[in-house]
């Protein structure tokens, strides 16, 4: 019998997987443009978003395209009578502790509205963290879908300077933030420390393993999505947004008066030259007003009274110059009607909210 | 086993094979195997358990080959340096507990002290000696043998007396009752421990013991590769391996070993584990509503059971290969034979023959041997639902393993029945290779399904849920 040296192997085996890496490093496949759902299961109602994974059926990644290609906006074909409504925003649109049919969304799509004499229909492309820079970026991706009208809700916390980047989905897509520096005029600094900084190795099959499973995962999570219709958990009990805060009236290191270059007011600008001449309605979404202790000083968990009325009156002047159509809703939703913070809403609270917007929606086209 | 416990003895038994082959081959087996007993432990919510019971297994397994081994073999000198050699390494393990706990590395958690351990050295030493000089060795040794290692898993696999057992360790070791579980204990690899000590108790009665000393007894009762999820070898086949010189890698050792190794792995790591994402649980059991996406996960599960299995069987038939031990294999296409006797002759092929050796042939020449012996189908009856029951037991003494149980325990019953029924019209039938195909074929497809709906009550935790989920199934809601 031969006698075969396993070392041999062993270095041959090495080498080959070490092509490999090499090969998948320099042609960087771009795989998440391919997926099932669509496919062969219906796409997401919103996009994928999950930190428990096993009991959500739904996960965190960071690849825009697979994302996108995930939703059912990608595999829905704009109809003659459609009238596309896409909504970009935190949590608050994305929807936590709401089924994809209590989201804002979902109630826009069962009031059946009509505009332009066309069928109204709403997409979710949310995303449950809180800054514009990455409401910019989703933006980008979603004009792809070619929508007829764009609804932008925002809140305070999306402006801070420093949480323009910090943002995952955004520290983890510099290539796409750059992008949109040179394309729409984006402010990112040229030595950002927020975003992660891509090696050669990080580019191997080796060093990207974290990005290949997730894209597994989520095309693997698509069949308990088709066969149960989650895609977060719901949990029977959860602890209610705090009414009782702090006398603390400190937010992000500022100090009042709030003035225009302290906020990420660029990155909002931004967001109207990605849309164009599509029209975008920009909403001040709805928050929990507490009356608990100390609520002379702050409105809630997030906001000091004055940061927050800073805010709006920046917002409206703003709007008002550019002649943007803005719908300050700040105060529309009672205090109960808020769920586990102080912009997630209930069911009800949702209703509300679409309901107020519905006009809005219809007026569009006059 | 994880990914990386895996990689760990794999190397380090290639790295023997390369570098030593047959020296010291016996010595690296049985040191590698003490202490990956140890190393793969999971922590336990009870203190020093997770050290003791590795121990305990160690013990366990000493003292049957004690009770085992014929008065020559049990008096050679070597027997006492191996034993030395072993408690060396338990005590170099519990060392390590003086060591920064980034460097505990071997054990779960922290070793315990280690007067504890040598205390239970003492008495396992003082039994050996009293069971030396009692008397001479009787049956009655093996019996009670058979009887405390029966019980013990009963202990093990019996919710209650797991729950019994917990609170009494909890208590010994002065820790509140108030978070215990029955799954406080897990004695990791005892199910298999347990089955090859049981044969060779019962082989020993039998007058079939081969004669080994307690370092070839110890290597392979916890032989690593095999020991949290089989194959379950016999004593007189794994020695013939473990004599055997070993000649070192080459065409015939490595290839194979290397390929069945890489196989086990792509079948645990890549397809089971992305099965398991979707496969039958007890939370997706009451989400999923519509009948196509129940047989889907349904169908899920029966593969990444498969799959994970088989995987491991493979990646423990590999390992061993590089040390040149020749397991048995475990798997033969179970899913794709044509009735359910042949299933269960393929599928998870050692336990089904340890059970058919120590139970199901035993007790079917008992009852053969009754003055009026009991009509022959009530007795394929009982025998096969006896064997089934008691395999689904080995599991764990739930309703829906019992349940499992007695689903192809009457399955085979009724297999057994109806091919005596049609045998004769099915070969009458059969007459052209398309019209076997045909038989064949749906044969696999109707014993396939059989097994899926069977693995319902394996996967699920309570029968209601399980019935619920076949009702589902069949479109009732």
């Amino acid at each position: 019998m031969n006698e075969i040296k396993p070392l041999n192997v062993l270095i041959k085996g090495l080498l080959l997987f070490i092509l490999f890496n090499l090969v998948i490093a320099a042609w960087q496949p771009g795989i998440g443009q391919f997926s099932l759902y669509n496919v062969l299961y219906p796409g997401r109602e919103r996009l994928p978003f999950g930190e428990n994974p096993t009991q959500s059926y739904n996960l965190s990644l960071f690849d825009l395209d697979a994302m996108f290609a995930s939703h059912v906006i990608a595999g829905t074909p704009k109809a003659d009578d459609e009238f596309r409504v896409i909504i970009v925003g935190d949590s608050s649109v994305w929807g936590t502790l709401l089924k994809p049919e209590e989201t804002l969304a979902g109630q826009l799509n069962a009031d059946n509205l009509n505009a332009c004499g066309k069928n109204v229909r709403a997409y979710n492309l949310g995303y449950p963290t809180i800054s514009l820079t990455k409401d910019v970026m989703l933006l980008s991706y979603a004009m792809e879908y070619d929508p007829d009208l764009v609804i932008w809700m925002t809140t305070l916390d999306a402006f801070p300077l420093e949480k323009q980047t910090s943002t995952p989905l955004v520290a983890n897509n510099e290539e796409k933030a750059r992008e949109l520096a040179t394309n729409y005029r984006l402010r990112v600094e040229a030595n950002d420390s927020n975003f992660k900084v891509i090696s050669f190795w990080d580019k191997t099959f080796i060093g990207n393993r974290r990005a290949w499973a997730d894209f597994f995962r989520l095309q693997i999570y698509g069949v308990m999505w088709s066969a149960t219709g989650i895609d977060q958990v719901y949990p029977s009990d959860y602890e209610k947004a705090q009414t009782d805060l702090e006398a603390d009236d400190s937010y992000h290191d500022l100090t009042a008066p709030l003035t225009e270059d302290e906020i990420a007011l660029n990155a909002l600008e931004t967001g109207y030259r990605v849309v164009g001449e599509t029209p975008m309605l920009l909403v001040n979404e709805p928050m929990l007003i507490s009356s608990g202790a100390n609520s002379d000083i702050r409105y809630n968990f997030f906001y000091p009274r004055w940061a927050y009325d800073d805010y709006r009156e920046i917002m409206a002047t703003l709007s008002q110059q550019n002649g943007w159509t803005y719908a300050d809703l700040w105060d529309i939703v009672p205090a109960n009607e808020f769920t586990n913070s102080a912009i997630h809403l209930t069911p009800a609270g949702e209703n509300m909210l679409a309901e107020n917007l519905a006009p809005y929606i219809l007026e569009t086209c006059k | 086993m994880a990914l990386e416990n895996i990689l760990i003895l794999a190397a380090a038994s290639l790295l023997w094979a390369m570098t030593f082959r047959n020296h010291g081959r016996t010595w690296f087996m049985l040191i590698a195997s003490v202490i990956v007993i140890f190393w793969l432990q999971p922590a336990l919510p009870i203190r020093g358990a997770d050290f003791f019971t590795p121990l305990a297994t160690l013990a366990l397994v000493v003292l049957t080959w004690f009770i085992t081994a014929d008065d020559e073999t049990r008096k050679q000198r070597k027997n006492i340096i191996i034993l030395a050699v072993v408690a060396g390494v338990v005590l170099l393990l519990n060392l390590t507990r003086f060591l920064p706990a980034d460097f505990q590395l071997l054990t779960a958690s922290r070793p315990p002290q280690l007067e504890t351990t040598l205390f239970i050295f003492l008495i396992t030493g003082l039994t050996l000696i009293v069971l030396s000089r009692l008397t001479r060795f009787s049956a009655s040794f093996l019996t009670v043998g058979l009887i405390l290692t029966i019980g013990l898993f009963l202990l093990i696999k019996i919710p209650d007396l797991s729950l019994w057992l917990a609170s009494f360790l909890r208590t010994l070791s002065g820790q509140s009752l108030t978070n215990v579980s029955a799954n406080d204990f897990r004695w990791l690899g005892f199910s298999y421990v347990a089955f090859r000590l049981i044969h060779t108790i019962r082989d020993k009665q039998s007058g079939r013991f081969p004669s080994v000393d307690v370092g070839e007894f110890i290597t392979y009762v916890i032989f690593f590769p095999a020991f949290t999820a089989g194959p379950i070898d016999r004593l007189e086949r794994f020695i013939k391996d473990l004599r055997a010189p070993f000649t070192g890698l080459n065409l015939e050792t490595f290839y194979p070993a290397g390929q069945r190794l890489l196989l086990g792995l792509f079948k645990k790591f890549v397809i089971a584990d992305a099965l398991a994402l979707i496969a039958l649980n007890d939370t997706n059991a009451t989400q999923v509503t519509s009948t196509f996406w129940m047989w889907v996960i349904v169908y899920a599960y029966a593969c990444q059971i498969y799959f994970d299995f088989s995987g491991y069987t493979d990646i423990a038939l590999g390992i061993a290969q590089l040390l040149g031990i020749k397991l048995p294999e475990n798997f033969a296409s179970p899913y794709l034979k044509p009735n359910l006797t042949q299933f269960w002759n393929n599928w998870h092929m050692t336990l089904t023959q340890w059970f058919r050796a120590y139970f199901f042939n035993p007790i079917t020449r008992w009852l053969r041997s009754w003055q009026k012996p009991m009509s022959i189908p009530m007795m394929i009856l009982l025998t096969q639902v006896a064997t089934m029951l008691l395999i689904g037991f080995w599991h764990g003494v739930t309703w829906n393993f019992t349940l499992w149980g007695l689903w192809h325990g009457l399955g085979l019953f009724i297999h057994n029945r109806w091919n005596d029924a049609t045998k004769a019209k099915s070969a009458a039938w059969a007459t052209t290779p398309t019209r076997q195909a045909a038989l064949n074929i749906s044969g696999i497809l109707l014993t396939f399904h059989f097994v899926a709906i069977g693995w319902i009550f394996f996967a699920l935790s309570s029968p209601v849920t399980s019935w619920q989920v076949i009702l589902k199934l069949f479109g009732v809601n």
